[in-house]
């Protein structure tokens, strides 16, 4: 009888361990949040060209992640590229309506996201606005190209 | 002539028949669902099969995240790229090496010990004498080995996985000296709960069950001798790594490849 309580507590133990594991790979290393979906703010803008921006990239305000991009299509009207971005509630009316939205790589090879620099506009951005500013990514053969035809100019 | 061609057909038909029984057998067996009494068999196997594994398992999984912490750091510094070093040790482990390693040292341990066990137990005839008396041998000896196989494996790759990604940190981050912040984030940016983690997961599910039916269809299936023992336990291992490897393949091309 206490042998078997024995292998019953062991075989509990590694059944928890093996769920904590678990929890802990997808906190710690996928870093899913838990707890109930915030409240966003929602914002669109288009961009000449996204590079390679995706939905689930991050949106960044003086570097600090505010929200991700939710959506990404073709806006077939201007045949530009349409981004929906989910931002944290508490930025709801207080990004000017001058706002710039950037394309940015974090490092030489890293990830693309789209970072917000505000305006000086008293009027503030409300849930669904389009940010008019954008910066398109910058696509690397388009600025080699640049450059070679600066250089033959010359 | 004739004799080399008669010689091929036996050997197929004995190679489909083989699989035929392996596979009644699994259908007959995994229907043995742990019933009341039957619960206490499956806590032993539980505990030989899944709790007795994990010291090797987890010993393993910390090397093999401490040398892809040391490789993936030498690499990668030469691109100035030592923050990517979380991402690397994260999904090399999660995809692949977690699984994979965790069956294959599954089989060696685990699956090797199931067929000796059900070998000799059917060459001293305990299983004849079993079915004698009325009871079923598939459900009461069968059938809680695997399925203490098919949960163990899973729990016992989580581990593996915890291990070498913790592995990885102690080596690259308070050894080598990669920020310790820039481990963790780039390692959550890039790992996907449903892509890799559960992606992983089902692998060793699949591996689990395979394994675990090779050992136990090997031991019930052998030429109940001492030579028949020992080939059916070097069979189980070898047939369990070449069945692990190539369905790593096939489930990868599967779920990570273009093909998906």
């Amino acid at each position: 009888m206490k042998r078997s309580k024995m292998m019953e507590f062991g075989v509990g133990l590694f059944v928890l361990a093996g769920i904590l594991g678990m929890v802990f790979l997808g906190l710690r290393v996928s870093g899913i949040s838990l707890g109930v979906p915030q409240d966003t703010f929602t914002l669109e803008a288009n961009f000449a060209n996204i590079g390679g921006l995706k939905s689930g990239s991050r949106v960044a305000m003086a570097g600090v992640t505010v929200g991700r991009i939710s959506d990404v299509e073709l806006d077939t009207e201007w045949l530009d590229a349409r981004v929906t971005m989910e931002l944290d509630e508490d930025l709801e009316g207080k990004i000017s309506r001058d706002s710039t939205a950037s394309i940015l790589t974090s490092g030489l090879l890293g990830e693309q996201y789209v970072g917000l620099s505000v305006g000086g506009d008293p009027e503030m951005l409300e849930e669904g606005d389009t940010i008019r500013d954008t910066q398109q990514a910058l696509v690397l053969e388009q600025l080699i190209q640049q450059f070679v035809s600066n250089m033959t100019n010359d | 002539m004739i004799r080399y061609i008669a010689s091929l057909g036996r050997g197929t038909l004995e190679a489909l028949s083989a699989l035929g029984r392996a596979a009644m057998f699994l259908a007959q067996s995994a229907v043995g669902v742990p019933s009341r009494e039957g619960w206490h068999l499956w806590l032993r196997q539980m505990h030989f099969i899944g709790v007795m594994s994990l010291a090797i398992v987890l010993v393993s999984g910390l090397f093999i995240g401490m040398v892809l912490g040391l490789q993936g750091y030498t690499i990668l510094v030469g691109f100035g790229a030592e923050d990517a070093l979380g991402q690397m040790v994260a999904l090399s482990l999660l995809r692949e090496l977690a699984p994979v390693v965790a069956a294959l040292l599954f089989a060696g341990r685990a699956g090797s010990a199931l067929t000796a066990e059900i070998g000799l137990m059917k060459a001293t005839e305990q299983l004849t004498s079993m079915e004698m008396i009325g009871i079923d041998p598939l459900r009461r000896i069968v059938a809680p080995r695997l399925w203490a196989g098919f949960i163990s494996m899973p729990l016992l790759t989580v581990g593996f996985s915890v291990v070498g990604i913790w592995g990885g940190y102690l080596v690259g981050v308070q050894w080598l000296g990669v920020f310790d912040g820039s481990y963790w984030s780039n390692m959550q940016s890039s790992v996907a709960f449903v892509d890799d983690i559960l992606n992983g997961m089902l692998k060793s599910v699949v591996f689990g069950l395979v394994v675990t039916w090779i050992a136990v269809f090997q031991g019930y299936d052998l030429i109940p001798t001492s030579e028949g023992i020992s080939r059916a336990t070097t069979r189980t291992v070898v047939y369990s790594s070449l069945a692990v490897l190539g369905l790593d393949f096939v489930l990868t091309a599967l779920m990570f490849g273009e093909l998906g």
